[in-house]
């Protein structure tokens, strides 16, 4: 059997609209030193670094050469993973397991502010054969994906939009998030039209922040810290690229990387056996159609749970708590980050006014974002 | 297995520069709009306000006791914030340079015809802590003579030209 290895040390900024006050350094910086001072380390402790950082949304080629300074990790091993957060925390976990360390760090970072063309930047990751040269907004890829679903699984935009006002709503009582807002489910509906069905508010605004987690082996972990959280298992799958083929009702990708991470924790009935979770909600529908790939409902059944409330706070399963990429903001390559850090501090119980009663384990689950078909789950318990 | 002349002209097709010019075969033209805004934050953003001033400035660690330029809010070496602001000279000497015969996209300068070879240089600052420096260009100065250790100050552009911009400074030029 594997060793076990917990999260011992989460560290943020908080994360909002713009960070004009400092650059990518200070905020990673900040980020770190939280959480080696909630884990009670120093850099001298820890193995190994990885950060996570795409050159395109940085604006450097070869970003990763920036990212040693920040993280106390000058002249030590790290590397960098151009993915999501959870892809890097998975590293960092093998990492461990590979014996390079006891100790080990994840990093992630969002300055989406500085990024004055996000638009022509997410177009250039689509073929620049078959789907650039017909010159199509990247929220065209969500409005097609979001018609299918839909289509195919009975869901409403009402309910969509439901997802919205939940968590836009629940970031209202989470300090870190940056888009808080109570609004009703028709401001939703009427809100412009961005790529029919997709309306301006069914899209997660961007924010930035940056997100720090220290990883420990068994031994260390108890040694260092009265919470361990555990990683009970992690997964991730990438489904293949082309948009002319792919599943555009079902996130296979998330449900292969949930069935990954299940299969590691012994879990087989997810609805009983986790008590809430971190989906990423980049777009409304997002969130619906990665809980049923999370097998948490039946196709078609998420919209109809989310319309009684079943998955608000107070809900028998309880999605985005943190108030999710809506309500917190689009993180980019971070939004995994932010989805650990809220799992972790409900099973810390450290979650402030949004904190669950009684919970044992939680997933956090990420997409990288359009045009990807790529996903991350990670499964937590205390 | 050898792969033979023959073999080429077997299995390969044969493309001419004409043929993609002239569209005859499928070709993407991209040109990506990538633009960033990136937040100084307060080290840089002092660094660069103070070369507008016609100044460098340090910061220094209390713990290592490093001058450090450019200037950080931490010291990344003992992972403490950094202390206070020092003014450093703007005077320093060469560590090493360049004589370089090719421009920054690779296109070769016509030295033969009088083009003044890039001198290129890392500057230790006066001031700064050893090994610790700006790079830039080196004028005022045949090429072939600067050396190891040189001694060079820092030339300046008028106030009213400056913009908060490592090239405030034109160049460093040889002092005694």
């Amino acid at each position: 059997m594997s060793k076990r290895v917990a999260i011992i040390g989460i560290g943020t900024t908080g994360f909002r609209a713009t960070t004009p006050d400092v650059s990518y350094r200070e905020l990673t910086y900040e980020a770190a030193m939280k959480a080696y001072l909630d884990a009670g380390v120093e850099p001298k402790d820890i193995g190994s670094f990885v950060a996570t950082s795409e050159d395109f949304l940085e604006g450097y080629s070869i970003s990763d050469e920036y990212s040693p300074d920040q993280l106390g990790a000058v002249l030590r091993p790290i590397y960098t993973v151009p993915g999501d957060f959870i892809h890097s925390l998975a590293s960092a976990y093998m990492m461990i397991l590979s014996g390079v360390g006891p100790i080990s760090v994840a990093q992630g970072l969002s300055k989406a502010s500085n990024m004055l063309t996000l638009s022509e930047m997410v177009t250039f990751g689509m073929d620049p054969i078959y789907n650039r040269p017909l010159k199509e907004s990247p929220h065209a890829v969500a409005g097609l994906e979001m018609a299918r679903f839909l289509y195919e699984t009975g869901t409403t935009r009402e309910q969509c939009a439901k997802v919205v006002v939940k968590n836009r709503k629940n970031a209202l009582n989470n300090p870190y998030a940056g888009h808080g807002v109570l609004v009703n489910p028709d401001y939703v509906l009427n809100s412009e039209v961005i790529s029919y069905p997709l309306t301006q508010m069914d899209i997660s605004p961007h924010s930035d922040g940056a997100v720090v987690v220290v990883l420990a082996e068994e031994e260390a972990a108890k040694a260092l810290c009265d919470k361990p959280i555990w990683i009970r298992g992690i997964g991730w799958c990438s489904d293949t690229p082309g948009l002319e083929t792919r599943n555009w009702a079902e996130a296979i990708y998330a449900q292969m990387a949930a069935e990954m991470a299940y299969k590691m924790a012994g879990i087989r009935y997810p609805r009983k056996e986790i008590d809430f979770a971190e989906i990423n909600d980049e777009f409304s529908y997002k969130e619906l159609q990665h809980l049923e790939a999370m097998r948490v409902c039946k196709k078609g059944e998420a919209g109809p749970l989310t319309e009684i409330g079943g998955t608000e706070i107070t809900g028998e399963f309880p999605v985005n708590t943190s108030g999710g990429c809506l309500g917190v903001g689009n993180l980019y390559e971070l939004n995994g980050g932010h989805k650990v850090f809220e799992v972790v501090q409900q099973l810390r119980g450290e979650a402030g006014k949004n904190q669950l009663k009684n919970v044992t384990t939680g997933l956090a689950q990420s997409w990288r974002g359009i045009p990807t078909t790529t996903g991350t789950v990670v499964i937590l318990s205390n | 297995m050898e792969i033979t002349k023959k073999m080429v002209e077997k299995t390969a097709t044969k493309l001419t520069a004409e043929e993609i010019l002239e569209g005859k075969v499928l070709s993407v033209k991209w040109e990506p709009k990538l633009k960033y805004a990136w937040d100084n934050g307060p080290a840089i953003g002092r660094y660069l306000a103070e070369l507008k001033n016609g100044k460098i400035i340090a910061k220094k660690c209390d713990k290592c006791h490093r001058i450090m330029i450019p200037p950080r809010m931490f010291c990344e070496l003992c992972w403490v914030p950094s202390g206070e602001w020092v003014y450093v000279k703007d005077t320093g000497i060469v560590n090493t340079w360049i004589i370089g015969h090719v421009d920054w996209k690779a296109k070769r300068l016509d030295i033969k015809g009088g083009v003044r070879p890039i001198t290129l240089s890392i500057i230790e600052i006066d001031g700064a802590s050893k090994g610790m420096g700006i790079l830039h260009h080196l004028g005022e100065v045949d090429p072939w003579k600067i050396h190891r250790g040189m001694k060079v100050k820092a030339v300046w552009k008028p106030p009213e030209e400056r913009t908060g911009s490592i090239t405030d400074i034109k160049y460093f030029k040889p002092v005694k």
